[in-house]
């Protein structure tokens, strides 16, 4: 009966699909919100997006991909997306770097 | 390989649970390699989206209400295909199948919703091969799509596998995978919808 327990709660409930279902709806609803209505600076909009993208990815994780770290192999699967996403950063914010500096070390020259 | 014949409910069957866990880690890892090839995809939109080549750019093309629709449909796919995963533990197949046709109406719906988007695009002369910034576009957005579109033939062959054999625990094992798969492609929208779309119209 434990272990059926433990089974359940690693695959979430009814209950837990809908706390991130309804989560994942308010995180899409301001974004949307904040960009249509035009009532935010660009900088301020850049900025909101990309935190509510953040968290909505993290309540994902949690609610539907179940990501957690009570058994080893919760940890396992966790600190594997954590080591992805770290190299997933590297190559995009490193892939913009080279490619604007080569941009604006070459093709400024032209204008 | 006893196990692939224990039905649903038996879980105290140790050796079905570690070789049917050892594939789901496997499927995850794959899925891992996958995020870095979208992120591949997303570096070279980042760093193309601004060529457009004296053509239209995100803020001409990109329509957010028709976007939302695609996100409500992929959002809801997600927890429907949630329900399926439940009724699957509990032994209940006929929800089973119910939750999956469910979920394959919303991805079809996805699917529709994006084709209809690229068609129109190409129909107004906006196709891949009009500026970088539509290549790394449709290339990004395909990936997503090409990567749904293999989700939902999965999910037909899982139904068929349901109907024909029940649900073993083989069936299980790669209900699950296709779940991590299907939840996967949420995440990846997630940031599609924010780097292509709603950066795309700022």
């Amino acid at each position: 009966m434990a272990h059926a327990h433990a089974h359940a709660a690693e695959h979430g409930s009814v209950k837990s699909y809908l706390v991130g279902f309804a989560l994942s709806v308010i995180l899409t609803a301001i974004p949307f919100g904040m960009v249509m209505s035009g009532a935010f600076t660009r900088q301020a909009a850049t900025l909101g997006i990309v935190v509510f993208a953040v968290a909505q990815i993290l309540v994902h994780l949690k609610y539907f991909l179940h990501l957690h770290l009570r058994t080893p192999q919760g940890k396992l699967n966790t600190f594997s997306f954590i080591f992805t996403a770290m190299v997933i950063v590297l190559l995009v914010a490193l892939s913009i770097w080279i490619i604007t500096s080569a941009d604006v070390l070459m093709m400024r020259m032209v204008e | 390989m006893t196990s692939y014949a224990t039905p649903a409910h038996g879980h105290d069957g140790h050796a079905h649970h570690d070789s049917g866990e050892q594939k789901v880690l496997g499927f995850w890892f794959y899925l891992m390699t996958d995020c870095i090839l979208f992120a591949t995809a997303f570096a070279s939109y980042a760093v193309l989206f601004r060529n457009t080549a004296g053509g239209v750019s995100g803020k001409d093309i990109f329509e957010l209400p028709y976007v939302l629709v695609e996100t409500a449909a992929l959002l809801l796919s997600s927890i429907t295909y949630g329900f399926a995963m439940i009724a699957g533990q509990q032994g209940r197949r006929t929800d089973v199948l119910a939750w999956l046709a469910v979920t394959f109406l919303f991805g079809a719906a996805f699917i529709g919703l994006e084709l209809n988007e690229f068609h129109h695009l190409i129909v107004e002369g906006n196709g891949p091969g009009a500026s970088a910034f539509l290549s790394a576009f449709f290339g990004l957005v395909g990936l997503h799509g090409l990567h749904v579109t293999a989700g939902l033939l999965w999910m037909a062959v899982m139904m068929f596998e349901v109907i024909k054999t029940g649900l073993t625990g083989r069936a299980l094992t790669r209900l699950n995978c296709l779940s991590l798969f299907w939840h996967f492609l949420d995440i990846v929208w997630i940031c599609v919808f924010t780097v292509v779309y709603l950066k795309g119209v700022l």
